[in-house]
């Protein structure tokens, strides 16, 4: 025999800020949740993205998770008891070409027609009145008012000290090595040792496939690393959040004057080691966009380049839902570098499913059982 | 030479053109290897030989006959054919053994199959209350205007601090006709006892006698004050006045410049941003890279040699060159003749002999690298106070790359470079923790700050490319 399993109710596997908001909000349910993470809160994709608070350009079927999301973003303090360095200066997807343009508006009326208002064609003018440091040939774009953005690592551990305020435990620098479900009860092995729980939820980023394949439900999920660039101090040419889509980039300058230059390039990801390396010639591509489309930056010097670790799915939306083949697990993973946003709500409604079973929130779209065979 | 007309890839690519880099280049490249050495100065020689080729100084007694003994490493190295490539900065190296090269405002991608790095030292923190008002150097620094300018300092001078190279450098202005009011010695008296049972070692060595001679010479022409135990810098806007303790004693003195100095650690940056292994070394308190016997890293194909390897002086560092010089040849060019790695190791042995002496007498007391003003300045570029980053290890902050989000200290654009090891002194002492595992920031490249528009002029990627063809 060896020593007593540490026991709770429910068990959560990761303290990304969707497993650190799920901890939350069940622990606001009066529910005893530990969390169990390998390295520390917000060690990578949650803590090392570009902070995109984002409704602007998501796949249909997560934007109800969006909207809601925006909501507790808006009065995060309240939630989280910090304000998360969130600043909500807008997004706007810029059109390169007429052609693109077009697209663009095929795709806001589409979003109105299904009753969703946060995205607004824009045209020339008023793009020029919202980003006047953009390139004369863009035509317009779309802009989601409410959107901005954040501090990702703060974020994510203020989601934490909420979570342990609420009476949540937290166990960093620990691996799981083992899930079996084994008379009703979960069985999470760990380098430290045993827990149990009636419930787990799985929501361990890049490293949650392992976890789906523990439990035999193998998803086809990749492990990726976001590449991201920060600028040395310019003067303030920029409030939005701007993004690009047929040139991958998204841009944005902070307070003092540094900008992020992201996008969704990808370096390469070695999750064993929690080791990335980056693609330099790719992160040109990013610099040549930036000098083509905003002159105003050709002196800046790039101080700091990096990647986070993270899992995107083969349709690039994420797993939220039950398990198809394990009772009381729930997964939480493959947000495909845009999850951030999605936290705070995302784990309302796990928590909300967790404890009660069900949630109004449609996530039907998002379940494990896309990927089943046959 | 131009960066365009460089070759993609090389079968070494040696990073720093000091002691270490010339000895393993003369090495590889003379057994036949195509052997790159790059160095971000504008001639070869690092620190210790800084300007070797090009110095100004013509009296040759004011830098010393050690310094020009740099010339024959310098020879030997071009002799051997190895390509240099001076001016040019390495931001980038991975476990791929890609290397980011800039030079007069470009910036490429090349490859070798093996690298050796040879970035050497850099001078220790020396966090006292007023060390960022102008007039407050490194000693460092000054030294290598001497070298590779012939300026030395104007006006009222005190120099402050501990180790070796604070002698030297004290010696080389007094010969240059620097007035020096004083020099606040902070080499504790204890630290005499605690390193008199490594002596042996080090009467051994030549640096015994070198040192003694360098310290009597110094001490008959300046006003030598030992044991101090506080330093304060004060001015508005400018340095005025440094006061000091010593022996339950206090002083303020006017001066116009203040030179500090409290030893050399190894400069480590492009080795963590490649992913190489380090520990924490209790005697030398700094990071160090984990090392075979040929000082291959834990990144296969990446060697560190010098400075870079653990501080033990320039004599050493040319043999650890060579040892890496040697072991690239017979993993590259197992036929080719190459010099025999036992004689190197017994030189190497010898001058490593002198390091537990010199470690432990010259090891920078506590209260100069943790500083226990909480005013006083940590990070430089983001104006972090150590009462900042004591606050956030309280708040629960366990380690420097937590602490950036918290306090934004090792943000600037220094990257950390600069205020690291104070950084994680001061978390492991409010957390009671060792600084192993407080640990260090993580070190993101670029190594060395490339500008946008380098980065855009880069050749596309090969998605780029098919964009546009698309």
């Amino acid at each position: 025999m060896g020593p007593a399993a540490d026991v709770a109710d429910v068990v959560v596997i990761g303290a990304g800020i969707h497993g650190c908001s799920t901890a939350l909000h069940l622990a606001q349910r009066g529910v005893r949740v530990t969390v169990i993470e390998k390295d520390y809160a917000g060690r990578h994709a949650s803590g090392v993205n570009a902070g995109g608070v984002r409704q602007l350009a998501r796949h249909i079927a997560e934007i109800p998770l969006s909207v809601a999301s925006m909501e507790l973003w808006e009065r995060i303090e309240d939630l989280v008891g910090d304000d998360c360095g969130f600043e909500a200066h807008g997004q706007v997807l810029v059109a390169e070409s007429e052609a693109e343009l077009g697209g663009f508006a095929a795709r806001v009326q589409d979003l109105r027609d299904r009753g969703f208002t946060h995205e607004e064609l824009i045209d020339r003018a008023e793009l020029r009145r919202l980003v006047p440091a953009v390139s004369e040939a863009c035509p317009g774009g779309i802009v989601s008012r409410r959107d901005g953005a954040a501090d990702p690592f703060r974020a994510t551990q203020a989601f934490r000290r909420a979570a342990i305020a609420a009476g949540a435990r937290f166990r960093e620098g620990i691996g799981v090595t083992g899930l079996a479900r084994v008379g009703g009860v979960w069985q999470v092995e760990s380098t430290a040792g045993r827990f149990e729980a009636a419930k787990v939820v799985n929501a361990a980023g890049a490293w949650a496939g392992r976890l789906a394949a523990m439990v035999g439900e193998p998803v086809p999920l990749d492990v990726i690393a976001p590449m991201l660039m920060i600028t040395s101090r310019v003067p303030a040419f920029i409030e939005p959040v701007v993004i690009l889509r047929s040139r991958k980039l998204s841009f944005k300058q902070f307070a003092n004057g540094t900008v992020l230059i992201g996008g969704g390039h990808l370096g390469r990801a070695y999750p064993d080691s929690n080791e990335t390396v980056l693609d330099w010639a790719k992160l040109g591509d990013s610099a040549r966009t930036v000098w083509e489309l905003f002159p105003v930056m050709r002196s800046a010097t790039i101080v700091r380049a990096w990647a986070g670790i993270e899992a995107r799915m083969p349709d690039d939306i994420p797993v939220v839902g039950p398990s198809r083949v394990a009772e009381g697990l729930y997964h939480q993973f493959g947000f495909s570098a845009h999850g951030f946003q999605l936290g705070p709500a995302t784990g309302a409604v796990m928590a909300e499913l967790v404890t009660t079973g069900r949630t109004n929130m449609p996530i039907a779209e998002l379940n494990i059982g896309r990927f089943a065979r046959g | 030479m131009r960066l365009d007309s460089l070759r993609d890839t090389f079968d070494v690519a040696i990073v720093g053109a000091g002691s270490a880099g010339l000895a393993a280049a003369a090495v590889t490249a003379g057994a036949g290897l195509a052997t790159l050495v790059v160095d971000e100065n504008a001639g070869p020689g690092g620190q210790i030989y800084r300007a070797v080729t090009t110095s100004p100084v013509k009296r040759r007694d004011i830098l010393g006959e050690d310094y020009w003994a740099g010339e024959r490493l310098v020879a030997d190295a071009v002799r051997s054919g190895a390509a240099m490539l001076d001016a040019t900065t390495v931001w980038s190296l991975d476990r791929d053994l890609a290397i980011g090269l800039s030079r007069d405002g470009s910036a490429r991608m090349i490859t070798a199959r093996r690298v050796i790095i040879a970035t050497g030292a850099q001078e220790r923190p020396f966090p006292i209350p007023g060390w960022t008002l102008p007039g407050v150097m490194t000693a460092g620094g000054v030294q290598t205007m001497l070298k590779a300018s012939g300026l030395v300092p104007a006006g009222e001078t005190v120099i402050a601090g501990t180790g070796p190279l604070l002698w030297l450098l004290a010696s080389q202005l007094v010969r240059a006709g620097v007035a020096i009011a004083a020099i606040l010695d902070t080499t504790p008296r204890a630290a005499y006892l605690k390193a008199a049972p490594h002596a042996a070692g080090f009467v051994l060595s030549p640096l015994f006698a070198k040192g003694l001679a360098l310290r009597r010479e110094v001490a008959a022409k300046v006003r030598v004050i030992a044991g101090v135990t506080e330093i304060r810098a004060a001015g508005f806007g400018k340095l005025a006045s440094v006061t000091y303790a010593a022996g339950g004693r206090q002083e303020t003195l006017p001066v116009d410049n203040l030179l500090l100095h409290q030893g050399v650690v190894p400069n480590v940056n492009l080795a963590m941003a490649a992913g190489c292994q380090h520990r924490w070394d209790a005697r030398q308190l700094c990071f160090v890279p984990v090392l075979d016997a040929d000082g291959l890293s834990s990144v296969p194909g990446i060697a560190i040699a010098g400075d870079g390897a653990g501080i033990a002086g320039a004599w050493a560092a040319e043999e650890r060159g060579r040892l890496a010089g040697v072991a690239a040849v017979r993993a590259l060019a197992p036929q080719a003749s190459a010099p025999d790695g036992q004689a190197i190791r017994q030189r190497l042995a010898r001058h490593e002999a002198a390091r537990g002496f010199l470690e432990t007498l010259f090891q920078p007391p506590r209260q100069f690298r943790v500083p226990p003003s909480d005013d006083t300045i940590v990070c430089r570029c983001e104006e972090v106070t150590a009462g900042t980053v004591r606050e956030a290890a309280r708040l629960g902050c366990e380690g420097p790359n937590q602490l950036k989000a918290f306090t934004r200290c090792g943000m600037g654009p220094c990257q950390g470079r600069l205020c690291g090891l104070t950084v994680t002194e001061i978390i492991a002492e409010t957390r009671g923790l060792s600084p192993e595992v407080v640990g260090s920031y993580r070190l993101r490249p670029p190594v060395k700050p490339i500008s946008l528009g380098e980065l855009a002029r880069m050749p596309a990627s090969a998605a780029a490319v098919k964009a546009v063809v698309r």
